[in-house]
């Protein structure tokens, strides 16, 4: 057989974009939705009276099975992703929800509401995923109660990441001069690749507050972490001052938290005080971020 | 017609078969060396079969001759111009964010390269009066059916300022080349706002990297700025937006009262408008009216499912996963809000997206995600532009 190396040049028509191959979906159409009902018309919309805005976010609590491309199932699954992150996460290990697989929501008497989730959720650094079944119950009544989460992983800590720990923790614990570090992300998204730890750090300890401040009405995510600086101690680990700002999607707005917080491999991430900063209107100068 | 020859045929001699199109210009090689063919597209699978029936080894050079031969027409085009054209456009960096001034620049740049394509409209001014600018996208006719994207009305969500920009990129070289597209064209006008809040956006710049508000002062109120996406004629002072000027969902003192708002609002109202798309970061969803109530639209059926068809285009370049549905089923109630006023005003196909990504960076989304998060939401945006052709009401 002759063997020549024949190189090909193709000629085709004028070249369009192929066709897109239709992958299954992965949201689910509402099927509660009533498409025959009687919208309301433009004049009717502007008779809409002025209501109690703040917390007049939903008449009718979802109840029963939950839509999971629904806000309230993808709420419910972030308060897992925090209060994971609390328990499990690590400069090394970030967890964080990819998908709502189905969901279950129903009031407990006068108490408050529980809800039991299906959902995956990755280790954000190493990109693996696995499955995990949540329950949640957020509290009624008076005060800012935090929700209660049990949930649980045991593939995602299979990942060995004793030795970066170890690394980390080596390093800082016996550097000349205390890290500190501004803005991570800066404002174009960028991050220096030895300063992610920390990075992530910061979210780990803002998971504390986001835990704690969670309830149906709010989805919390770290916007920033506007500083972070090691303080000196004696202790068997680091400790660090931290000011994050969180984003409240459900709000828009930017919530500023101050917090004193350590982190050794053996202990993980403690949070020994937390400050929420004033607003930024009620100072007189508005401080540049970035 | 040299680069031509370049780039195709030496040989055909080897396979002997008469319906090859070679253009034979060298002589008959010797068994051992290369040989480069040029393949029509309708002879492409029957060639590739011979050659591994055969054992005869091979790789693809160029998959598309046709692209290349365009540039170069295009290129010859332009350097043949009596006028030299600035052609910057081709330097724009859009895998950066730029700041206001250089966004302005492009789109001048941009309209001085394709004169028969786009022109820049000024709609109206901003508070702090910068200009609200448009780039149209028209193939001549007047007062064709358009299609309305406006990115950034929300000033920290750079993303979706820097995808516009890329989007009116896109638009310039596909047109002529990408059926789908030319067709659109052909027919319809493409209006683009790409600083559709440039108060805003400056004060990201200088300020504060998080402003979202346009930044009109608060009579009586230390604190700046309207929501320009609670300031629209749907529901608005109700649920789902704040009367408190402090608030980053401050609806205003009345419905349009942020020029932002209202320039747009003349504008469509003078135009003939099919669809209406405002882009925002971040949470990775596509969603239709309404925000303001859970009343479902008249169109729900149809536009739940081109929202699904939508998102798997989408999907189908990187596997970015969006969820979608009415506003307020999908992330929450917004009264006020710029979809659900321009679904009531008539135009059908009134779709808002929030770009990538899920909460991890968030506004800060890294430089390096702009060109994927447009190349890949492009691909949604001309699903529903497609549908928008095809379905004239």
């Amino acid at each position: 057989m002759m063997r020549l190396v024949v190189v090909l040049a193709v000629l085709m028509g004028v070249s369009g974009i192929p066709d897109v191959t239709i992958s299954p979906p992965t949201a689910s159409a509402d099927t509660s939705a009533h498409p025959n009902s009687i919208p309301e018309t433009a004049d009717e919309s502007e008779q809409i009276k002025a209501r109690t805005e703040e917390g007049a976010e939903e008449d009718v609590m979802a109840t029963g099975e939950l839509n999971p491309n629904h806000y309230p199932a993808r709420r419910a699954a972030q308060v897992v992703q925090h209060y994971l992150n609390t328990r499990y996460g690590s400069p090394f290990r970030l967890i964080g929800v990819q998908t709502v697989h189905s969901g279950n929501a129903e009031d407990v008497a006068d108490s408050g509401r529980k809800y039991q989730l299906e959902l995956s959720v990755n280790d954000i650094i190493t990109n693996t995923t696995q499955t995990c079944s949540a329950e949640l119950f957020f509290p009624k009544g008076k005060g800012q109660q935090p929700p209660e989460v049990k949930a649980s992983l045991e593939e995602l800590l299979k990942i060995d990441i004793k030795a970066q720990e170890e690394a980390l923790y080596q390093k800082y614990k016996t550097n000349q001069t205390l890290m500190s570090a501004q803005y991570l992300p800066d404002s174009h998204g960028h991050i220096e690749p030895d300063m992610k730890p920390f990075w992530h750090l910061g979210i780990l300890a803002s998971s504390f507050i986001m835990l704690n401040e969670s309830t149906e009405n709010t989805l919390y995510n770290v916007a920033q972490v506007a500083n972070i600086t090691q303080l000196t101690t004696e202790e068997d680990h680091l400790e660090f001052d931290c000011h994050t700002l969180l984003h409240e999607v459900v709000s828009q707005e930017i919530i500023h938290w101050k917090m004193l917080f350590t982190w050794s491999p053996a202990e993980g991430v403690k949070v020994v005080q937390m400050k929420r900063l004033p607003h930024r209107h009620e100072r007189e100068k508005s401080p540049k971020t970035n | 017609m040299r680069k031509l020859l370049a780039f195709a045929v030496l040989f055909v001699a080897v396979l002997g078969k008469e319906t090859f199109n070679g253009l034979g210009n060298n002589d008959l090689s010797d068994v051992g060396f290369p040989v480069d063919i040029r393949v029509p597209v309708h002879q492409l699978k029957m060639v590739k079969r011979y050659l591994k029936a055969y054992d005869i080894q091979f790789s693809t050079m160029i998959k598309d001759l046709q692209v290349l031969l365009d540039e170069e027409q295009k290129a010859m085009e332009s350097a043949l111009a009596h006028v030299p054209e600035p052609r910057n456009t081709d330097n724009f960096d859009f895998s950066s964010y730029h700041n206001l001034s250089e966004i302005y620049s492009f789109q001048d740049m941009l309209v001085a390269e394709n004169p028969n394509l786009v022109s820049k409209i000024v709609i109206g001014q901003s508070y702090e009066d910068r200009p609200l600018n448009v780039l149209k996208f028209s193939t001549g006719g007047t007062n064709r059916p358009a299609i309305w994207i406006d990115t950034g009305i929300h000033s920290r969500e750079w993303v979706t300022q820097a995808s516009g920009l890329w989007f009116a990129q896109k638009i310039v070289t596909d047109f002529g080349r990408d059926p789908k597209l030319t067709a659109v064209l052909n027919q319809m006008d493409i209006f683009l706002e790409i600083v559709t809040n440039p108060d805003g956006y400056a004060f990201t710049h200088t300020n504060s990297r998080m402003w979202r508000k346009t930044r009109k002062p608060n009579p009586g109120s230390l604190c700046v700025g309207v929501d320009p996406n609670r300031n629209w004629k749907a529901g608005f002072g109700g649920p789902g937006s704040s009367g408190n000027p402090c608030s980053q969902t401050y609806r205003g003192p009345r419905a349009q009262s942020e020029s932002e708002v209202n320039s747009i609002v003349r504008f469509v109202n003078s135009h003939n408008i099919k669809a209406f798309i405002s882009i925002h970061s971040y949470s990775q969803l596509l969603m239709f009216p309404y925000g303001y109530t859970r009343t479902p639209i008249k169109d729900y059926t149809e536009l739940d499912n081109l929202a699904q068809k939508a998102v798997t285009d989408l999907a189908s370049l990187y596997g970015t996963s969006y969820k979608f549905g009415s506003i307020i089923n999908a992330i929450y109630q917004a009264g006020g809000g710029s979809i659900d006023w321009a679904y009531n005003q008539g135009i059908k196909y009134s779709y808002t997206f929030e770009l990538r990504d899920t909460g991890r960076y968030g506004f800060l989304l890294p430089a390096s995600e702009i060109i994927p998060t447009a190349q890949e939401t492009w691909l949604a945006l001309m699903t529903i532009m497609d549908h928008t052709l095809k379905n004239p009401y």
